[in-house]
């Protein structure tokens, strides 16, 4: 069968990202990118399952300028087949993904789509469940283990009380949680043969989606910040302050 | 205008996390109703209609809505929905699961994690892990949100009398079934509603020593969370994640023990009222966002924490 995966490109786990001084938005200049970590976890699931003979081939898809086509890359090096590129300026949101994902869907007909739970720069967690309704195929959202049995799919599902089970007909959707897996690391030899696989480069009035914002961003500003308190010599003095300072206990 | 408030519930009792949802709905000035999907959820919804400020009650009770799967309640609540100019759900996984599905169905954005309300259209949400809070507008006439409960109070939970009425409205999708579900047992207060939260990381190294942790939570009446590296190495189960991609906790104190402080964990607990944190590296960024910093080694300090409590 053939897999589907979707990978966005964000800015790094690892950078504390700032509101630019007018507001409008984040400063995003000179900052790492990379993909997006959920997004990791997917394409390692997809490479697993084509390890195990239970893909046949995985397919990559990203949303967003050209510059999203490194990301793609990276999903190549991690093992990917095939690279498609939908040419969108700026970030695009969740339901327009959800749209030019379901086009690329139609295209592709795979029978697992996987993406990640939540990217960690909107931190929407929308697209996966979007495409979901738009294709009416049934999701396996925050996945922590993923069986694929015939025609079925089972996805155990990290939610508020524990887990929980859903068994899926397939086509079907999984979005990542953290425990599914952990990622590769690409080795030299695959990231040189990365650039020689397939890329194509899709628009989307190629899948007839129309590309509209609903949302406006009106500003960004920095959380209130909370200053450092002091340090307590001891367990002692640790007991007093939270009885008679800060009065919590 | 109205609002349609989507109810969190095991079938049995009403979850704190609607009243939350609640109050977030009153922010946005309309009337507001509560809809109850699931199966033999008739307490749930008695107990809805007690809910302070809520006009009506929506129950629909069928085998389909019983585990919540989102294929099948997205479907309803986009049908319900359909009347309401709002359909606000808490940010639980529940929601999350469901609410952009109920939003593509009707083609609109779906607004996540709202911490404020400014008008009618207008709110404000935590971006990149809390780093930034950005304010945004709808331009949908429909607006679908998930709300995080801890940045809104909860509604009364009595002094309401809202209509209780049934909606027969049955949908299968007919691709999901429900298999199994393990769930966390514990007699502690559910870690996003819990006053005092004391969290373990990976200086715990390993589960059996979260023990430290139980005598302390059951003098302070605390719930027991932990960072992403505790749960990865497998000593504590993902219901006890804080974090960006976890849950978010604001209590009046939060305790965090052998826990470093990335964005991401700062991302579920900054909030709370007081922090503490235990830490034996004194340059742990923790520190830095710590109302009361203790530099030692969490296996010394704890048990003497608990004896003098
Ligand atoms: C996509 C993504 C999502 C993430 N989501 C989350 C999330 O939701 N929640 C979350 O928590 N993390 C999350 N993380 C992980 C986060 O980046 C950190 O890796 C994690 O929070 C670290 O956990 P820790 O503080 O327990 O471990 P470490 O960073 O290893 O810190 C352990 C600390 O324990 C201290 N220590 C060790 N031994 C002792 C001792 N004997 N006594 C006292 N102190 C001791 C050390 O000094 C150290 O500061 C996410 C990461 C990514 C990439
Ligand atoms: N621009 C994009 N291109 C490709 N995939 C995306 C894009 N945006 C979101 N996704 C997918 O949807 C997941 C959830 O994103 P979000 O709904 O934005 O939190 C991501 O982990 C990706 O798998």
């Amino acid at each position: 069968m053939k897999v589907l995966v979707a990978v966005k490109r964000v800015v790094d786990y690892n950078v504390k990202v700032r509101a630019k001084a007018d507001g409008s938005d984040v400063d995003l200049n000179n900052v790492k990118m990379a993909i997006n970590p959920f997004c990791e976890i997917a394409v390692e699931e997809a490479v697993r399952l084509k390890e195990k003979g239970v893909a046949t081939e995985v397919v990559v898809v990203s949303i967003g300028g050209k510059t999203c086509q490194e990301q793609i890359r990276t999903a190549l090096a991690l093992g990917a087949d095939r690279g498609i590129q939908v040419e969108v300026e700026g970030n695009a949101e969740p339901l327009v993904v959800a749209k030019l994902l379901k086009g690329v869907v139609e295209k592709e007909e795979p029978q697992l789509v996987i993406l990640g739970k939540q990217s960690i720069d909107g931190d929407n967690n929308q697209t996966g469940q979007m495409l979901g309704a738009l294709t009416g195929m049934g999701q396996g959202t925050f996945a922590s283990e993923v069986v694929v049995d015939g025609d079925k799919v089972n996805v155990t599902r990290e939610i508020d009380g524990g887990l929980q089970t859903v068994a899926l007909t397939l086509p079907a959707i999984v979005t990542t949680d953290l425990r599914l897996n952990e990622p590769r690391y690409a080795s030299l030899p695959n990231i040189m043969k990365a650039k020689k696989k397939p890329l194509d480069v899709l628009t989307p009035a190629d899948l007839g989606v129309e590309v509209k914002s609903h949302i406006t961003l009106l500003k960004v500003e920095p959380p209130a910040e909370r200053s450092a308190g002091i340090k307590v010599a001891d367990v002692d003095q640790l007991v007093d302050k939270l009885k008679n300072e800060a009065k919590v206990i | 205008m109205s609002t349609l408030v989507i109810a969190e519930h095991d079938n049995s009792s009403l979850s704190v996390a609607t009243l939350n949802a609640v109050s977030a709905a009153q922010a946005l000035g309309a009337d507001i109703d509560v809809l109850v999907a699931g199966a033999g959820c008739g307490a749930v919804g008695e107990a809805a209609a007690k809910i302070a400020g809520v006009g009506k009650v929506l129950v629909a009770d069928n085998a389909a809505y019983e585990h919540q799967l989102a294929e099948n309640t997205a479907l309803l609540i986009a049908e319900v929905g359909a009347a309401y100019d709002n359909i606000v759900a808490p940010a639980t996984t529940t929601g999350k699961n469901t609410m952009p599905r109920v939003a593509a169905l009707l083609d609109v954005a779906q607004i996540s994690d709202i911490i404020g309300v400014e008008s009618a259209d207008t709110f404000k949400r935590p971006i990149y892990a809390g780093n930034v809070i950005a304010t945004v507008q709808s331009a949908d006439a429909k607006k679908v949100i998930t709300v995080r409960t801890t940045a809104f109070d909860a509604a009364p939970a009595e002094g309401g009398s809202a209509s209780v009425e049934a909606v027969a409205a049955a949908h299968d999708a007919g691709v999901s079934a429900f298999v199994s579900e393990e769930l966390a047992k514990s007699d502690r207060p559910e870690l996003t509603a819990a006053p005092v939260v004391i969290s373990g990381g990976r200086g715990m190294q390993n589960g059996d020593n979260f023990k430290l942790l139980d005598g302390i939570a059951d003098k302070l009446g605390a719930a027991i969370g932990a960072s992403r590296a505790a749960v990865d190495a497998g000593f504590v189960p993902n219901d006890m994640q804080v974090g960006q991609t976890g849950k978010i906790v604001a209590p009046d104190l939060y305790i965090a023990v052998g826990i470093s402080g990335a964005i991401q964990h700062l991302a579920g607990m900054k909030d709370s009222k007081v922090i503490v944190a235990i830490n034996k590296d004194e340059d742990a960024p923790i520190f830095q966002v710590a109302d009361y910093g203790l530099v030692a080694d969490l296996f010394d300090v704890l048990p003497e924490l608990e004896s003098k409590l």
